[in-house]
């Protein structure tokens, strides 16, 4: 650097530029960077709020004509024009609930492991595939979901599931049916896998950040690992952690490609989770092309709205809660 | 609806820094059913004229949607429109090809021709009327074949799609408790069964499923080699997809009987009809604000007309020539420039 930069010295030296335009001009270059960000930032609540006002617009149709009981009506009748968003609704937060059930504990299990237990030559390699998960397009999991992973599930784990759960009550109508192999099960672990790595590399790196003294103390006292990883780490990394899985959340909520491959596409309720159902994001993809018709339209984009509303709701739960957290602690 | 006109105005400028590349291409839009043959044509066509096709296969709605935005020259659609609705835009309805559309089975011991299905069990399937394969109903139209008795894994198509408005149509025509029920559109509120994407999801959840029944184009079908069914068509005779069946039941509907040509296909007279053949159809506007670019988007498809070859090699079906001659004819007297002359001379 210090080499390149010499030639020029002589004749900066040379110039002598005036100090008060020397100081008018780094004035100026600070006040145009602060707005620049400014800009950047109000661009964001601009297109925001964009999108929140075409959302409410688009869907003025459909709410006028069926008022709340939009949000409630199970049918979805393309042909009568009567429209009700409550199978999408169900189906996205009955898949999202099956993925969050299975990909927290495996998520925190892999981050405790990599941190905590993994031998280091074993670390690099388990983090990067965990990490190379997070970069496979979501289309590519709706085809390896529908040609391999569905079949799979038909013939290993749905009849299975059937038959242990069949004599007992409650969950026996919970996995009844014939095993399609895509359902609503089938989506819920597709989207497990999808947002596992979320989890996984949000979990590490707070864990990763836990002061070592604190973990050498515990250990010092003759602590185990699970009672380190149980009383030091995790409510020492929490806000973090939840953070990584609101992140998981809003990814789970809101998958389309690998959803729409695998659920089935039925707007049914169904009690069981083998039978097909519809998540709102994959209505709006199979339907939007072909939807003729304001009203049909309209439904689509208010059924586009919800899962905004969805998704705020759940964002601003997951605010309160490290709220009260922070609280506690504090 | 603003939301609409912006999604347009978005789509416009698309089409807007798209189009430069090739000044003289012909821009069109809609039904993704016809769009290997359109763009086979077009391949073909650019190579001979030097004149390129520029056609997003964005599904029939979108193709509407598109020409009563005129951000495109062509609108391309598998549901026609209705007479009034041409009068009110100002559109001319033609048909620009054919294709069949074929039940698909997958039950052990049984081969592509060996089941025989008629309209109203079909319906029945369904409807989830009809749920077990030895079903007295099926076991009446095939008395000899050995029918398992497993429930009947139903798929249909998730997206909205033309060959789903056929399909339905059909139904519609056949079964009085379909019609009642479900209806016809390009989607409709299914009683049962699973849905899959596009005519590949169905063939796959097809094939992976063992008592499944589908439905797909023809050109799927028999290009992945599935288990089709025969059908019992309007006359009561046992017929096979095959181009000679499809070529009948075009060559028996009365395409003059609906304004733009716009003669659904499905359960046509004649005892080789084959029930569930389909159109597509090109919409243009009568007085174009273009005519240079109607024109020549007309000279391409009088050139597609006269190269049916190219059709048949994607199993789709030509338009017969007395269809072709007629819709020629209405070229002529209805699509029309500023000076009240027509744009479409004849056929190069």
């Amino acid at each position: 650097m210090a080499d390149i930069a010499l030639p020029d010295t002589p004749a900066l030296v040379q110039e002598r530029p005036d100090r008060t335009r020397v100081l008018s001009r780094l004035r100026l270059t600070n006040a145009s960077f602060r707005t620049l960000t400014l800009a950047a930032a109000i661009l964001v609540l601009v297109i925001l709020g964009g999108v929140i006002v075409a959302l409410i617009e688009g869907s003025l149709p459909a709410l006028r004509q069926f008022g709340f009981s939009f949000v409630v009506t199970e049918s979805w009748n393309p042909v009568t024009e009567k429209f009700g968003a409550l199978a999408p609704i169900y189906g996205t937060l009955v898949t999202s609930a099956i993925a969050m059930l299975i990909a927290v504990p495996f998520g925190l299990l892999i981050a405790v492991f990599l941190t905590e237990l993994c031998p280091m030559w074993l670390r690099r390699p388990v983090g990067i595939a965990i990490e190379l998960l997070a970069g496979i397009p979501s289309i590519i999991y709706g085809i390896w979901g529908l040609f391999v992973f569905a079949p799979f599930l038909q013939h290993t784990l749905q009849p299975f599931l059937i038959d242990l759960f069949g004599p007992i009550p409650v969950l026996s109508t919970l996995f009844a049916g014939p095993p399609y192999g895509i359902g609503i099960l089938t989506a819920g672990l597709i989207l497990a896998i999808m947002v596992l790595p979320f989890i996984t590399s949000i979990s590490r790196d707070v864990f990763e950040a836990v002061p070592p003294v604190l973990k050498e103390a515990a250990y010092g006292l003759g602590c185990t690992t699970w009672e380190v990883v149980r009383h030091v780490v995790i409510p020492f990394a929490r806000v973090g952690v939840t953070g990584g899985v609101m992140l998981g959340l809003g990814r789970a909520l809101g998958e389309t490609m690998a959803v729409t491959f695998v659920i089935g596409n039925a707007h049914r309720i169904s009690g069981s989770l083998l039978a097909p159902g519809t998540t709102i994001s994959a209505s709006i993809a199979n339907e939007f092309t072909e939807a003729l018709g304001d009203l049909y339209t309209s439904s689509l984009v208010a059924l586009g709205l919800i899962l905004f509303v969805i998704t705020f709701i759940v964002l601003a739960i997951a605010r309160y809660m490290l709220m009260r957290i922070e609280r506690r602690i504090g | 609806m603003k939301l609409h006109h912006s999604l347009i105005a978005a789509g416009a400028l698309v089409a807007a820094f798209a189009a430069p590349a090739s000044a003289a291409d012909i821009s069109g839009a809609g039904a993704t059913f016809p769009y290997p043959i359109y763009a086979k044509w077009a391949d073909a066509y650019k190579n001979e004229t030097g004149v390129g096709l520029n056609y997003q296969s964005i599904g029939s709605g979108g193709g509407i949607k598109q020409i009563l935005a005129k951000t495109v020259t062509f609108g391309a659609t598998d549901a026609p429109l209705k007479g009034e609705q041409l009068d009110k835009e100002g559109l001319v309805q033609f048909p620009m090809v054919m294709g069949g559309i074929v039940p698909v089975v997958n039950l052990d011991g049984v081969a592509a021709g060996d089941l025989v299905l008629d309209g109203k069990t079909l319906a029945d399937i369904y409807l989830g009327e009809v749920k077990k394969w030895d079903d007295a109903a099926i076991k009446k139209l095939n008395p000899n074949a050995k029918l398992p008795s497993t429930a009947i894994a139903v798929v249909h198509r998730s997206d909205g799609s033309g060959t789903t408005f056929n399909f339905t149509n059909y139904l519609n025509k056949v079964s009085p408790s379909w019609k009642d029920k479900v209806g016809s559109a390009t989607s409709v509120e299914w009683p049962v069964g699973i849905g899959a994407k596009g005519n590949e999801g169905v063939a796959n959840n097809v094939a992976q499923t063992k008592g499944s029944i589908g439905y797909v184009e023809y050109a799927y079908a028999k290009q992945n080699k599935l288990t089709h069914t025969k059908m019992v068509n309007a006359a009561g005779k046992t017929v096979a997809p095959e181009i000679a069946s499809f070529q009948a039941a075009a060559a028996n509907a009365d395409w003059n009987s609906a304004p733009g040509y716009g003669v659904i296909l499905s359960n046509q007279p004649g005892a080789e009809s084959w029930p569930m053949t389909a159109a597509t159809w090109i919409l243009m506007y009568k007085q174009p604000t273009d005519p240079e670019a109607s024109k020549a988007a007309l000279q391409f498809f009088a050139w597609a007309y006269g190269h049916d070859a190219m059709a048949q090699d994607l199993d789709y079906i030509p338009m017969p020539k007395s269809v072709v001659e007629s819709v020629e004819k209405t070229w002529k007297s209805e699509i029309k420039g500023p000076d009240g002359k027509a744009i479409f001379a004849s056929a190069q």
